[in-house]
C-alpha cells in the first residue's frame, strides 16, 4: 500500500494521459463518421449504414438505430486499414517513407497536453483547470507543436520520391507558412485583453476562457475570431484549403503513395488537427466551458458541476467539428495562387491592422480609465 | 445564326468582395439539402418502379390458357442483331395435343444468349404472336458462360403468362369450325 502511495503520483498523470489519447482517438474515429455522414447528408444521400457488430448490433430496437447511423462504421474503416496489404514502392526513400506518417500524427496528439477541457474548484476555492499540463505558455507550445505537423507532410511529399506528392508537400508548407503569420498576429489582440498586466494566466488558454465570463471574445474581437478561423482552416489543410491533397489536379496530393495503415495515420492526423482546431477556437473565441456570454457558470461547484463544464465544452467542439465539416461540403478548393493572395494580401495586412487597432484601444483605455 | 445577348456583368458590391455573403447563402443551402429527405434507394431491400414498357431480360410467355405462343417461325432469330438468339423449329405432336394441332408449329429448343442480348427489343417488335417480351428483370447473373444461356424452360419460367387481346389461333379455329375459314 505504501508502494502504491509512493508510486501514485508518477502513475496517474501516465494513466490520465492514456485516457485522453484514447478518449482523443476515439473522438478522431468519430468524426470521420460525422464527415462521411454529414456529407452524405448534404448531398442527399445516406451514409454508412450497413456495419453491424455481433452482438450489439442485435439488439432489437437500438442495434438497428445503431446500425443505421453508422456507429459500428470506425471499427471496420480500422480494421480495413490493418488488415490491407502493406505496400512500400519501390522508388521510395523507405526510411523516411515511415517516418512521415509518424510525424504527422505526432504533432496533433501532443497539443492536446496544453488542452483544457474543463474546470473544477479545489480544496481552497479556486478554479483551476481540467488539463494534463496547466502551464502558462499553453497557447505558444501549441502553434509551435502544430506547425510540426507539417514536416510530415513535406517529407511524405519529399520521401515518396514521385511528383505529385512532391507539389502537395511544396504546397502544404508554403500555405503553413503563409497562414501560421496571420493565426499568430490575429490571436495577439486576445491575449493584450485577456492577459493584462498583473494577471496570473499569461499565456495560458484557461486565462483566456476565464476573461470570457463576461462576454465572449468571438462578439468583441469579429475580426480576430474571423482571421484566425480562416487560417484554421487553412492549418488543418481543409476544403476549401486542402493545397496539399486537392484530389482533382494532384491526384491524392502528398499520401498518393501511401496506403493501408500509414494513410489511416494521415487520416487520423487530419482529423485530430481538426478536433484541436475546434477546441482551440472555442477556448479563445467561444467561452470556453462558460454556459452563455453573461450567464458563465451556472453549474456549481461540486463534481458534477465539474461534469457539467466538460460536457458544455466538448458540445461546443462538436459544434465546430459540425461547422468544419459543414464548410468542406458546401465551398469548392481556392485555386493555388488564391490561397497565396489570400493569405499575404489580405489576411496578413487586416490581422496587422486589427493588432494595431485594438492596441491602440488598450491604450486609450489605460489612459482614461486609470 | 442564333442572337446572342450579352449579359451585362456588374462589379461586385464591396460587401460582396468579401465572399462572405455567398459563403454564408451557401452555408445555408447546403443546410437545407441536409434537412431534405434523402433519395437513396436502399437497393437489395427497396427495389425501383419499374415502368411498363422497360427492356428487361427478353422472356417467352404463354397465353392465358397456359399454352405456348411462340409458333417457331425464326424472325426473332433473324433481326437478333448481336445474334444472341438460337432457335430449333419443331412440330406440335397432333395426337399428344389435338386442341393446339392446328399451330401446327412450335420451337423445340429456344436459347437467348444473355451474354450477347444487347436489350435492343427487336425480337419483341417483330414477333408476329406476341410470344417474345422484354420484361421488368433487370439483374442478371451467373457463375459461368453457360448458365448465362436461357434455355427454353427458363425462359418461360421467367416469362409467366401475359393477356392476351387478339386469341388469333382460337378464332382461326373457331372460324374453321363453323367452315368459314378465310
Amino acid at each position: 500500500m505504501e508502494l502504491l502511495d509512493a508510486f501514485l503520483p508518477y502513475l496517474l498523470p501516465i494513466f490520465y494521459a492514456v485516457a485522453m489519447v484514447s478518449v482523443f482517438m476515439g473522438l478522431c474515429s468519430y468524426s470521420v463518421l460525422a464527415e462521411r455522414k454529414v456529407c452524405s447528408w448534404i448531398q442527399g444521400r445516406v451514409g454508412p449504414n450497413r456495419t453491424r457488430l455481433p452482438l450489439l448490433g442485435h439488439i432489437p430496437i437500438l442495434g438497428n438505430l445503431l446500425t443505421g447511423l453508422g456507429i459500428f462504421q470506425p471499427a471496420a474503416d480500422g480494421l480495413k486499414f490493418l488488415f490491407k496489404e502493406e505496400i512500400v514502392p519501390g522508388h521510395v526513400n523507405k526510411f523516411y517513407y515511415m517516418l512521415a506518417p509518424v510525424l504527422a500524427l505526432a504533432p496533433a496528439l501532443t497539443t492536446m497536453v496544453v488542452l483544457p477541457f474543463g474546470r473544477y474548484v479545489d480544496a481552497d476555492g479556486i478554479t483551476q483547470p481540467l488539463v494534463l499540463a496547466n502551464v502558462d505558455l499553453g497557447m505558444l507550445i501549441i502553434l509551435g507543436i502544430s506547425s510540426l505537423g507539417v514536416y510530415g507532410i513535406v517529407l511524405a511529399g519529399w520521401a515518396s520520391n514521385s511528383k505529385y506528392p512532391f507539389l502537395g508537400g511544396i504546397r502544404a508548407s508554403a500555405q503553413m507558412i503563409s497562414y501560421e503569420l496571420a493565426m499568430g498576429l490575429a490571436l495577439l489582440p486576445v491575449f493584450m485583453w485577456a492577459a493584462t498586466p498583473g494577471s496570473d494566466y499569461g499565456m495560458s488558454l484557461f486565462g483566456a476562457v476565464q476573461s470570457q465570463q463576461t462576454l465572449w471574445l468571438f462578439i468583441w474581437q469579429p475580426l480576430s475570431a474571423l482571421i484566425f478561423l480562416v487560417a484554421l482552416f487553412a492549418e488543418t489543410n481543409r476544403l476549401p484549403f486542402d493545397m496539399a491533397e486537392s484530389e482533382t489536379d494532384l491526384v491524392g496530393g502528398f499520401h498518393t503513395e501511401y496506403g493501408c495503415f500509414k494513410f489511416g495515420l494521415f487520416f487520423v492526423a487530419e482529423y485530430a488537427h481538426v478536433i484541436m482546431g475546434s477546441a482551440l477556437f472555442v477556448l479563445l473565441f467561444l467561452g470556453g466551458w462558460n454556459f452563455l456570454p453573461g450567464l458563465a457558470d451556472p453549474w456549481g461547484e461540486s463534481l458534477i458541476g465539474s461534469l457539467l463544464s466538460i460536457a458544455w465544452f466538448t458540445t461546443k467542439v462538436f459544434s465546430m467539428i459540425f461547422f468544419f465539416i459543414w464548410m468542406r461540403w458546401t465551398l469548392p478548393r481556392f485555386r493555388y495562387d488564391q490561397v497565396m493572395s489570400l493569405g499575404w494580401k489580405i489576411l496578413l495586412p487586416l490581422a496587422v491592422g486589427n493588432l494595431v487597432f485594438n492596441t491602440i484601444i488598450i491604450v486609450l483605455y489605460d489612459t482614461f480609465t486609470r | 445564326m442564333a442572337k446572342t445577348k450579352v449579359l451585362e456583368r456588374k462589379p461586385l458590391t464591396p460587401m460582396e468582395k468579401t465572399f462572405l455573403p455567398q459563403i454564408l447563402s451557401g452555408l445555408k443551402t447546403t443546410f437545407g439539402t441536409m434537412m431534405q429527405k434523402d433519395v437513396t434507394l436502399q437497393y437489395p431491400e427497396e427495389r425501383p418502379n419499374i415502368p411498363d414498357n422497360y427492356r428487361g431480360v427478353p422472356t417467352l410467355v404463354k397465353d392465358p390458357n397456359g399454352r405456348e405462343k411462340c409458333v417457331s417461325c425464326q424472325l426473332c432469330e433473324f433481326v437478333c442483331p448481336p445474334k444472341a438468339i438460337r432457335m430449333t423449329p419443331g412440330e406440335i405432336d397432333a395426337e399428344a395435343d389435338p386442341e393446339r394441332a392446328h399451330v401446327e408449329k412450335a420451337p423445340k429448343e429456344f436459347d437467348i444468349n444473355m451474354l450477347r442480348c444487347i436489350y435492343c427489343g427487336l425480337c419483341q417488335e417483330v414477333c408476329p404472336e406476341e410470344a417474345i417480351f422484354l420484361q421488368d428483370v433487370f439483374s442478371l447473373s451467373g457463375y459461368s458462360r453457360k448458365e448465362m444461356i436461357n434455355n427454353k424452360e427458363k425462359l418461360y419460367e421467367l416469362g409467366g403468362t401475359l393477356p392476351d387481346q387478339h386469341g388469333k389461333w382460337d378464332k382461326k379455329k373457331a372460324a374453321e369450325q363453323s367452315g368459314n375459314a378465310h
